[in-house]
């Protein structure tokens, strides 16, 4: 082998194992993993399962709300919610119909919302402001009209 | 080297030209429907006649990720195994012919149903969003025909080793070898979640339908499909471009050990696609992600090789200093020079592959516009940008005609303005998604909202690049009827690149398929076996099916 070959592939093999180290560092260390909540539920039966039957936010600490979402074609469901700045937000989402998306614009939040599947994701809203939230996956004629809005004070 | 063909066969080459033709006709249809779709995000404009934007983006999807792809690559692998290895047996070519019927069949299938407003769940079809099942079976017609027509390939590397034993065998021969097996591991996923889920599902056999077991068999083939599309383009890279440079292949092994590397790599992966999805334990995806990261080092490899042969060409040619061989590449000729813009983009693509790869980095970027941005960079400019740059020579040499001065000029300029357009729609598409743009979305003001606002104007820009971008089609369409129909007869050669002198004989562990077909398949069991037992432990009840359009 070539000289210069070695030295390509000692440094893209060097390359490589810096990225895996700092992205399992995060996953594992820094718990930044993707959102992978493991529960099921029966998508037709959502309204009736809790926490789905009361779907809204509710306070659960100093700075730190839970905010219980169904998504369904094309909605979101509260469509509107408000929290002061600096809170943390727990959010635990679940789809009565289709697979959609769930993306706040300008943050770090993005999951897919799959029937039969609870998910959840954490985040911390340290900047006021108005955050558009979106469906990210294609659901049908509608997608581009599924939105909500997140208002931190 | 005695069954080398300097001038393909015409009976394979008329098959080849079947297969070219049914790529161009998508080419057309499905860059039309990749206009209206960038018109149509501008928010300038609406589409006439009750045509949905989903339906048009179904046909963009399916006509050139599937249809394009899958006929030119089949088309160009028999090409290169004719010329290398020899003239197709009967029975061989037979073989092709019903391949390429089938997959013909097929997509006529499918087209139909889309057009009928019947399909509108794009390329990617995921439950339970419902199609009608001629669309399923339709795709499943083009996947059975692909294996058929790789059979033709398969089958002629067979009887060249029985003529050759102890022979390593021609190198794109090899190539397109590994290419074919590595479709038909990788079509095992798609095939199975359509036969065994969607089928029987649409037809209403089944009621209900798992979405996470389907989206998963549909990414364990999804991943290794862009290696698919991408590995005949380095097939290229490798072998001719430096016959058409009038260099040397800079080392047979080295391009032999990366097409391994694809293979072993490329499929246990899957998950890197579906890294935000609920009910996958997050330690797999990091498996997959750090499985995803050695796919790279092929690639990285590739890089080397190239700009090694470039390197080594100019200085034979008296260049001096540290880049001076850049000006002695033949930047006048199409065959070198469109391809090479393609070269060029996968840089930047790689680079944002590698982002996209990045477990939580992914979260920033995942269905936003980036990702297509990405895409339209690998597959929509360095992969296909490398095809056209096949067909400028193929094309005439297997229907008897020249690519003359005047063609060539046009294709320059034509791979220049895709460069342009490229720059324009990809550029924006990437930093529209940095804002968190969605990807596959309607135009959409969201209420509005003061961040899709700022979208605005860098969807602008996308219609903007892509009108260049159908200019440039269109160029490239007149330029393959004109090397098909009218150029002036004549030779134009196969360029087929010889081994540097210095480089050292492949070694035969390289043909060792139960080796490489072995490791393959631990690897996939390795990365699969255990999350995909849980999916099913853990289903929850499945889905009914939605027409939601």
């Amino acid at each position: 082998m070539h000289l210069d070959e070695k030295i390509w592939l000692t440094l893209s093999f060097g390359m490589i194992m810096i990225f895996m180290l700092i992205t399992g560092y995060q996953t594992f260390a820094l718990e930044m993993g993707p959102p992978s909540h493991q529960e099921t539920i029966d998508p037709e039966k959502v309204d009736q399962t809790a926490p789905f039957n009361e779907p809204g936010i509710k306070k659960i600490g100093e700075n730190e709300y839970e905010v219980v979402m169904t998504l369904q074609i094309f909605s979101f469901t509260p469509n509107t919610i408000e929290v002061p700045a600096g809170s943390k937000v727990h959010f635990i989402l679940t789809s009565k119909d289709v697979v959609h998306g769930f993306e706040v614009a300008n943050t770090n939040i993005n999951a897919m919302v799959m029937p039969g599947h609870i998910q959840k994701i954490t985040q911390t809203f340290d900047q006021p402001g108005e955050y558009l939230v979106l469906c990210n996956e294609y659901c049908g004629a509608g997608h581009q009209m599924m939105s909500m809005t997140i208002s931190v004070k | 080297m005695n069954t080398l063909n300097a001038k393909i066969d015409p009976r394979d080459g008329k098959l080849v030209m079947a297969h070219f033709y049914v790529a161009f006709i998508a080419l057309a249809v499905g860059g039309l429907a990749g206009l209206l779709q960038t018109l149509v995000r501008s928010g300038k404009f609406v589409l006439p006649a009750g045509i949905g934007y989903y339906q048009i983006l179904t046909v963009h999807g399916v006509v050139l990720g599937l249809v394009l792809t899958t006929f030119f690559i089949m088309g160009f692998q028999i090409a290169a195994t004719s010329r290398t290895s020899g003239t197709l047996s009967n029975l061989q070519r037979k073989l092709g012919w019903i391949g390429f019927w089938l997959m013909t069949a097929g997509t006529l299938m499918a087209a139909t149903m889309i057009l009928l407003n019947k399909a509108s769940v794009l390329y990617t079809f995921y439950a339970p969003l419902q199609a009608h099942f001629i669309y399923y079976l339709g795709l499943t017609l083009v996947v059975v025909g692909s294996w058929v027509d790789g059979a033709a390939v398969l089958g002629k590397y067979i009887s060249w080793r029985k003529q050759n034993p102890g022979q390593p065998s021609p190198l794109i021969t090899f190539m397109a070898v590994v290419n074919t097996m590595l479709w038909i591991v990788a079509t095992i996923g798609v095939a199975a979640t359509v036969l065994f889920q969607l089928l029987p599902w649409s037809l209403g056999i089944v009621d209900r339908v798992d979405v996470l077991v389907s989206r998963t068999l549909f990414w364990y083939f999804g991943h290794p499909l862009v290696y698919f599309w991408l590995l005949p383009a380095y097939m290229a890279w490798y072998v001719v471009i430096p016959k058409v440079i009038g260099a040397k292949i800079f080392s047979d092994s080295l391009a032999r050990l990366s097409f391994i590397l694809f293979l072993l790599f490329s499929i246990p992966v899957g998950f890197h696609h579906q890294l935000m999805e609920p009910g996958i334990d997050p330690a797999w995806k990091f498996l997959q992600v750090i499985l995803t990261f050695l796919v790279v080092i092929p690639s990285l490899m590739t890089a080397f090789s190239l700009f090694a042969t470039f390197e080594s060409y100019g200085r034979s040619k008296g260049a001096t200093g540290l880049f001076g061989w850049f000006k002695k590449l033949p930047w006048g000729d199409a065959r070198f020079t469109v391809p090479f813009i393609g070269m060029l983009s996968f840089i930047p693509a790689g680079a944002g592959g590698l982002v996209n790869a990045s477990h939580q980095l992914n979260q920033v970027i995942h269905n936003t516009i980036w990702v297509t941005g990405h895409f339209h960079l690998t597959l929509a400019t360095a992969v296909v940008l490398t095809f056209f740059g096949i067909s400028y020579w193929l094309v005439p040499h297997v229907t008897g005609r020249v690519l003359t001065k005047a063609m060539n000029k046009l294709a320059i300029y034509q791979g220049v303005l895709w460069a342009i357009g490229m720059t324009f729609m990809s550029g924006a598409m990437h930093a529209a998604g940095l804002l968190g743009a969605p990807r596959r979305s309607s135009f959409s003001e969201y209420g509005g909202a003061a961040q899709a606002t700022e979208w605005i104007p860098y969807q602008i820009a996308q219609a903007v690049g892509g009108t260049i971008l159908f200019v440039a089609i269109i160029l490239m369409l007149y330029i393959f009827v004109n090397l098909a129909f009218f150029a002036p007869k004549g030779e134009e050669e196969f360029p087929i690149g010889e081994v540097s002198d210095k480089a050292e004989k492949s070694p035969m562990v390289f043909e060792n398929w139960k080796l490489w077909l072995g490791i393959t398949a631990l690897l996939i069991l390795f990365a699969y076996t255990i999350p995909f037992i849980d999916m099913i432990q853990n289903a929850p009840i499945g889905s009914k099916g939605y027409k939601l359009w």
